[in-house]
C-alpha cells in the first residue's frame, strides 16, 4: 500500500511536470505576444520602446529560462505579474477562489443530492416507464448546454422578478445568498447530476445482478432493505469515482457560467486573460485547474481503498 | 398450460428481418429512442446541407431597419440586433456546429486509434511515453484545454476542430489501447504471427477492424461533446469568430441584456444546441446498446 502510494505520488508529479511544460509552450507558439497586442492597438511601433518593454516583462529572455523562472517562482509563491493589471498574479488569483470553490461545492451537492437517488430509482424501476423518462431527463441534461441554461435561469429571474440577479459579494439574506450562489450552481449541477445519475444507475443495475441479492431475496429480506441496505452500500462506491471525472466536468461548466452570472470567480478570469494574452494568469490559472483536477482524482484513489476493504492496492 | 406462439416470438426476436428494410424496421422498434436520436441527426445534416433552400433570408445579410423584430411571418425567429434572420442564422449554424462535430470527432479518432494501436500493440517504452502524455492531456477539462489551444492557436474554423480534437486524442487512445491489449492475446493473432505475417499488417489488417465497434460508440458519444463544446467556445467568444452564424456565438452576442428585451435571441440558438447534441446522445447511447452489449444498462 505505502509502496503504492509512494509511485501514484511519483508519478503524479510528473504529470503535473508535463502540464506546465505543456501549457508554457502552448501559450508561446503563437507569433505575437502581449506587446504586439498592445503595440497593434496604439498604431505605432517604436522598436526601441517595444525592447524595453519585452525585457521589463523578461519575454526577451530564451524560453527555458523563461519557463525555469516560472516554475522557481511558483515554488516559492511567486506566480509573477499580471501583464495587464500589473498587479502581483497571487494577488489577482487568490480572492477569487473561495468564490468558485463555494460554486464548485453547492454545484457537488446539488449534484449528488439530485443525482444519486434518481439514480437509484431509475435502476430499481429499470425497464419501466418511470426509468424511461429518468434516462431521457438525465440524457437531456447532458445535452443542455450549462451556459444556456443559465441564460434560462436569468430569464426566469427577470419573468418573475423583473430584474436580473447579479452577483452580491457578501451575501447578507437568505434571498442574496440564494441569488448569489445557488442559481449559478443550479446551472452547473443540473448537468453534473445527470451525469451522477447515469453512473448510479449503471453501477446500482450491476449489483443487483450479484448472487448476493438474490439470496437476500431468498432470505426474505424487503425491497427495501435489498434495494438500500444490500445493493445501494455497495453500489455508492464506484460513484466517489465520479467525483474525481466530476472535478474536470464542473470545472467546464463553472467556466461559461460565471461569464453568464458575471460571477469574478477564477473561472470567469481565466477566460478573461485569455482574452488578453495575460500569460503569467493564464498558466498559473491552467496549472491551479491541473493540480484540483490530479490531486483530486489521487484523493477519490485513495478514499477507495478506505472504503472498501476489498482493494488494497498491492503491486 | 402455457401455449407459445412460435411466429411471433421469433418474429419479436428479429428472426424474420432478413433483408435490409426489415432489419431497419427491426431495430427501430427495438430502439426507439435511438431512432429518435437518428432522425433528429438526419434532421441537421438534412438542414447543413440544404441551408441554402431551407431559407428565404442569407445569414449574413444586415437589415438595420428590422433589427430585433420579435418573430413573425416574415422572420420567424425573429432578428437580432443587425437585423439577421436568426432562423437562416440557425439553419446556415447546422453547418458549423456539423463542420466543428465531424472533423474533430475524426481528427481526434484517427490519432488516437494511431496511438492507442501503437501504444498497446508494441508496448514497452512506446507505450510508456504514450500513456504519460495521456496523462497529462486527460489531467486538464476539455474546455480548459480547447480554451487555451484557441487561445494559442487564434480563432477560426480549422483552429477550433484541432482545438477541440487534441482533448479527444488521450481518450480514444485509452479505449483503443485497452481493447489492442485484450486482442493481441487473442487466437486469431498468434495465428497470424505463425504464418509470418508482418507485425504492421497484424496491426492494421488484423487489430484494428476489432476495435472498430468500441471506436464507433465512442466516437458518436463525443460527437454530442465536440458540438457542446464548439457552443462554449464561441460563446466565449473565443471560438468560430463573426460573421460565421455559430450557435454558441449568436447566444454570446445575445445573452444577458437581451434576456429581457430579445428572449428569442437567447431561446432558439439553445434550443438548436441542446437539440443536435440530445440527438447525438441519443443515437449514441442506442449504438452502444447494439454494438457493444457487454456495456448495457
Amino acid at each position: 500500500m505505502f509502496a503504492y502510494i509512494v509511485r501514484r505520488l511519483g508519478l503524479m508529479i510528473l504529470t503535473l511536470i508535463g502540464i506546465s511544460i505543456v501549457i508554457f509552450l502552448l501559450l508561446r507558439i503563437v507569433p505575437g505576444n502581449i506587446v504586439d497586442i498592445l503595440f497593434d492597438a496604439a498604431g505605432y511601433v517604436d522598436p526601441a520602446d517595444k525592447a524595453s518593454i519585452e525585457k521589463q516583462l523578461g519575454i526577451d529572455q530564451p524560453l527555458v529560462w523563461q519557463y525555469l523562472h516560472w516554475i522557481g517562482g511558483l515554488l516559492h509563491g511567486d506566480l509573477g505579474y499580471s501583464y495587464v493589471s500589473e498587479k502581483p498574479a497571487l494577488e489577482e488569483i487568490l480572492p477569487r477562489i473561495p468564490i468558485t470553490a463555494r460554486l464548485a461545492a453547492f454545484a457537488l451537492l446539488f449534484s449528488a443530492s439530485i443525482g444519486i437517488p434518481l439514480g437509484v430509482l431509475s435502476a430499481v424501476k429499470q425497464g419501466t416507464k418511470l426509468d424511461y423518462a429518468l434516462r431521457v431527463v438525465s440524457l437531456s441534461g447532458l445535452s443542455l448546454p450549462s451556459f444556456w441554461l443559465g441564460l434560462l435561469i436569468l430569464m426566469a429571474g427577470v419573468a418573475m422578478f423583473g430584474s436580473i440577479p447579479i452577483f452580491n459579494p457578501n451575501p447578507k439574506t437568505f434571498g442574496e445568498m440564494f441569488s448569489t450562489y445557488c442559481l449559478p450552481s443550479l446551472a452547473v449541477a443540473f448537468r453534473s447530476s445527470a451525469l451522477t445519475m447515469r453512473i448510479t444507475r449503471s453501477s446500482m443495475l450491476e449489483i443487483l445482478r450479484q448472487d448476493y441479492i438474490r439470496t437476500a431475496r431468498a432470505k426474505g429480506a424487503s425491497e427495501s432493505s435489498v434495494n438500500f441496505h444490500h445493493a445501494l452500500k455497495n453500489a455508492i462506491l464506484p460513484v466517489i469515482t465520479v467525483v474525481g471525472i466530476e472535478a474536470a466536468f464542473l470545472i467546464g461548466g463553472l467556466i461559461v457560467t460565471e461569464t453568464v452570472f458575471n460571477v469574478p470567480g477564477v473561472a470567469r478570469f481565466l477566460v478573461e486573460a485569455i482574452r488578453w494574452r495575460d500569460y503569467p494568469i493564464v498558466q498559473n490559472l491552467v496549472m491551479l485547474i491541473a493540480v484540483v483536477v490530479v490531486v483530486v482524482n489521487f484523493a477519490v484513489d485513495m478514499l477507495y481503498a478506505v472504503f472498501d476493504p476489498r482493494i488494497r492496492y498491492t503491486d | 398450460m402455457v401455449t407459445i406462439d412460435y411466429d411471433s416470438e421469433l418474429r419479436r426476436a428479429g428472426a424474420n428481418a432478413n433483408t435490409f428494410w426489415r432489419r431497419v424496421r427491426f431495430l427501430a422498434r427495438r430502439h426507439v429512442l435511438g431512432t429518435v436520436g437518428f432522425a433528429i441527426m438526419a434532421l441537421f445534416v438534412f438542414s447543413a446541407v440544404f441551408a441554402d433552400v431551407i431559407c428565404r433570408y442569407s445569414p449574413l445579410t444586415v437589415d438595420s431597419a428590422h433589427a430585433l423584430a420579435a418573430p413573425s411571418a416574415q422572420h420567424w425567429l425573429g432578428t437580432d440586433s443587425f437585423g439577421r434572420d436568426v432562423w437562416a442564422r440557425i439553419v446556415h449554424g447546422a453547418r458549423i456546429s456539423l463542420a466543428v462535430g465531424i472533423g474533430s470527432t475524426t481528427l481526434g479518432g484517427f490519432f488516437g486509434v494511431m496511438i492507442g494501436l501503437a501504444s498497446g500493440y508494441l508496448s514497452g517504452w512506446v507505450d510508456l511515453v504514450f500513456q504519460r502524455i495521456t496523462d497529462i492531456l486527460q489531467a486538464l477539462p476539455l474546455l480548459v484545454l480547447a480554451l487555451v489551444m484557441t487561445a494559442a492557436l487564434g480563432p477560426s474554423l480549422p483552429n477550433v476542430i484541432i482545438a477541440i480534437a487534441i482533448p479527444l486524442v488521450p481518450i480514444v487512445a485509452r479505449v483503443i489501447r485497452a481493447n489492442t491489449l485484450a486482442l493481441r492475446e487473442q487466437p486469431f493473432v498468434e495465428a497470424a504471427k505463425s504464418i509470418g505475417m508482418s507485425e504492421m499488417r497484424i496491426a492494421l489488417r488484423h487489430v484494428l477492424p476489432n476495435t472498430l465497434a468500441p471506436l464507433i460508440v465512442l466516437a458518436t458519444a463525443q460527437l454530442g461533446s465536440t458540438i457542446l463544446t464548439e457552443a462554449s467556445l464561441s460563446f466565449l467568444g473565443l471560438g468560430i469568430p463573426e460573421p460565421y452564424p455559430s450557435w454558441g456565438r449568436m447566444l454570446s452576442e445575445s445573452s444577458a441584456e437581451y434576456v429581457r428585451t430579445a428572449p428569442w435571441l437567447v431561446i432558439f440558438p439553445g434550443i438548436a444546441i441542446s437539440l443536435a447534441v440530445f440527438g447525438t446522445n441519443l443515437f449514441g447511447d442506442a449504438l452502444r446498446d447494439i454494438l457493444d452489449p457487454r456495456q448495457r444498462g
